[in-house]
């Protein structure tokens, strides 16, 4: 990213966001305007059509994601960006993107609730939302950047995950992270890797969209190319509607597993001074910016702190967060909602004490907020 | 004998629709219109919702996409915008197209993207077991109307219009000719059309309402019987159209079609190095 042949901008975050998609090959884009994301789709729409991709306007949250979802059948690369409300109403298209296996990115870019909430402020409203908001068992992977920067990178990420498992991604940004200006290098076409599906070699019937090898997903077929079925009915490697119960459960069980038996291809976490640490941070996002000054603040005074910061959120990176948090006293869970990754840590944590941080005014979350807190234990 | 055969994944028969049902009646129809087209196999994609109407593209051999309850015409969208060269149909129910599907529906027709519409119109949710639709008539008795529907029904043919679709028509699964005249009238429009057909659904609605058919045939004949040319309806006040099933392609007109729009701006940019 620091490469001499690289381009400096100082933009924000949501437009990041969009030339990050842009840089990933994003060429479809269906969405429907919510504050904080809209800069998302008004950057997108004046740039598409000018290299040959198509934006639209929906009616709503939800024709968004079946806009998306019709257009990466036909082979494009596709996203949405919408907000807590949107994202609400999203739930039901990004099931029927699971289990129909179909590749798409949707960017979150989270503000305060429930419901209307604060249009206009932070918040990270939506961690838990982002694993169980849509029904039925169902793979998850979502990326929570935690800079300008990030915007970029984890969206061309979220495009590669997207794109080798057959699965939607999504990218929780909020409203600070979205906001911000930052400088940042555009990388030079080739600087980073770039993953997209698989199609199969010959045109006509296509048998077995839906078999598997081993992990990896099967290819997929374009419209207009392989004449297949696609259906959000449970199916068989055929694609066609299946109530045996054996394929159904093998089925099922194999749109989550090729995620979360391949975490080595998902996991992505930063830790800052981990190792020795005695008071574990975990945060992500921009309270995670927050906990890294904290961080700081905290060794200037001789107090052994660290974070723990998941990039990949879902699935969480369960393994590294545990043995850092084992070796800790306190587990700092700094986040501005009313402790959804608190949860988390409190499953994967046995001895060591948690302590939550939270903030839901609208406010960005401080360091101080954390530091005020962790005076409190009087270490 | 036409040769309906090259048109079906045969292997996916029988169909689910019950005894009376019109569906299969349509289903054919359409595949006469589509063979009077000359398109290929590979470039047609049908789309659905969700209902017995909606497992159709289960049994023809296209492109087929069954999607989530209503939300067919955005999936449509996406494939049409992306890919313009495709011949997109949706297929669709009362329930699906015109209650969950409401608002994709006035935005399609808004859009006037060139894709046809088949709304399988038997005025009562079929699978889910026979509650009243937004095209039920008045009073009916159904399983969520058991004292008689108190809503008004739409008029499928003017909300396209009002919302702007560039081609609507109305046939029956009774008047079969006529149908696959104007679903090939409909394939062949450039822009959003859509073909209303009245339908009947014995199993779930008709045996509700013995006083109006006492068997399924019998709503084969309400079809006959109440249907009316929109070429006799001129001099027809609003009391002697009240029940009838006014027929024909009712509205046509040639307006810019949404993606030929788009692929202007795009052509636009052609040859521009920023």
């Amino acid at each position: 990213m620091t490469s001499s042949s690289s381009k400096q901008e100082f933009i924000q975050g949501n437009i990041a966001c969009a030339k990050g998609a842009a840089y990933a090959g994003c060429n479809f884009f269906g969405g429907y305007p919510i504050t904080p994301s809209t800069e998302i789709a008004e950057y997108l729409s004046d740039y598409l059509p000018r290299i040959g991709g198509k934006f639209i306007q929906m009616e709503d949250e939800i024709a968004s994601v079946g806009s998306i979802i019709g257009a990466s059948l036909t082979g494009s690369k596709v996203m949405t960006a919408t907000s807590g409300p949107g994202f609400s109403l999203m739930q039901e298209l990004i099931g029927y993107a699971c289990i129909a296996e179909i590749p798409m990115v949707v960017v979150d870019v989270m503000r305060g609730g429930p419901s209307t909430g604060l249009p206009t402020s932070p918040a990270q409203s939506d961690l838990l939302q982002a694993k169980w908001g849509t029904h039925g068992d169902h793979p998850t992977i979502a990326l929570v950047p935690n800079s300008v920067n990030e915007m970029f990178t984890q969206t061309v990420r979220a495009f590669n995950l997207a794109e080798y498992f057959r699965t939607p991604v999504i990218v929780l940004g909020d409203e600070i992270i979205g906001h911000m200006r930052e400088r940042i290098n555009i990388p030079e076409k080739g600087e980073l890797e770039i993953i997209n599906r698989t199609v199969p070699n010959k045109d006509g019937l296509c048998p077995l969209p839906y078999a598997s090898d081993g992990h990896k997903p099967a290819s997929l077929p374009n419209f207009g190319k392989s004449r297949f079925h696609v259906t959000g009915l449970n199916h068989d490697p055929s694609g066609f509607p299946t109530m045996d119960p054996a394929t159904v459960a093998k089925e099922n069980t194999r749109i989550v597993s090729k995620i979360y038996e391949q975490r080595h291809l998902v996991d992505n976490f930063e830790t800052i001074q981990c190792e020795d640490a005695k008071i574990l941070m975990l945060a992500v996002g921009s309270a995670a910016r927050a906990a890294e000054e904290a961080v700081i603040n905290l060794r200037e005074r001789g107090i052994k702190a660290g974070l723990f910061r998941p990039i990949t959120l879902w699935p969480f990176p369960k393994h590294e967060f545990s043995r850092l948090a084992a070796k800790a006293d306190y587990v700092i869970v700094p986040e501005m909602n009313m402790g959804q990754l608190k949860t988390v840590a409190e499953r994967l944590t046995k001895r060591t004490k948690i302590v939550p941080v939270n903030l839901v005014n609208g406010e960005p979350l401080g360091p101080e907020n954390i530091i005020t807190a962790i005076n409190y234990l009087n270490i | 004998m036409f040769d309906y055969s090259k048109y079906l994944r045969n292997e996916k028969l029988p169909h689910i629709w019950c005894p009376g049902c019109g569906h299969g009646i349509v289903l054919k129809s359409l595949i006469r219109a589509i063979d009077k087209t000359g398109w290929s196999k590979d470039e047609i994609v049908v789309v659905s919702g969700i209902g017995c109407a909606s497992r159709l593209p289960g049994y023809v051999d296209f492109n087929t996409l069954h999607t989530a309850h209503g939300r067919a015409l955005s999936f449509a969208t996406g494939i049409k915008l992306a890919k313009p060269g495709m011949k997109v149909i949706v297929v669709s129910g009362d329930g699906d197209g015109l209650a969950i599907g409401g608002n994709h529906f006035i935005h399609a027709c808004r859009r006037n993207i060139d894709i046809t519409l088949v709304l399988f119109n038997n005025g009562i949710y079929g699978m889910t077991g026979g509650q009243y639709s937004p095209t039920t008539a008045s009073n009916d008795i159904t399983a969520t109307s058991p004292h008689g529907n108190m809503e008004p029904h739409f008029n499928v043919a003017d909300l396209a219009k009002g919302a702007g679709a560039t081609f609507v028509a109305r046939g029956t699964s009774y008047h079969v000719p006529q149908l696959d005249t104007y679903i090939h009238k409909a394939l062949e429009h450039k822009g959003f059309s859509v073909v209303d057909v009245a339908e009947g659904c014995y199993t779930t609605h008709g045996r509700k309402n013995k006083n109006k058919y006492s068997s399924n045939l019998d709503m084969l004949k309400y079809q006959k019987n109440n249907a009316i040319p929109v070429s006799k309806t001129k001099d027809m006040s609003p009391e002697e159209l009240e029940g009838k099933i006014v027929t024909g392609i009712l509205y046509e007109e040639t307006r810019p079609e949404f993606t030929e729009k788009y692929q202007k701006i795009i052509d636009s940019f052609k040859g521009d190095t920023k």
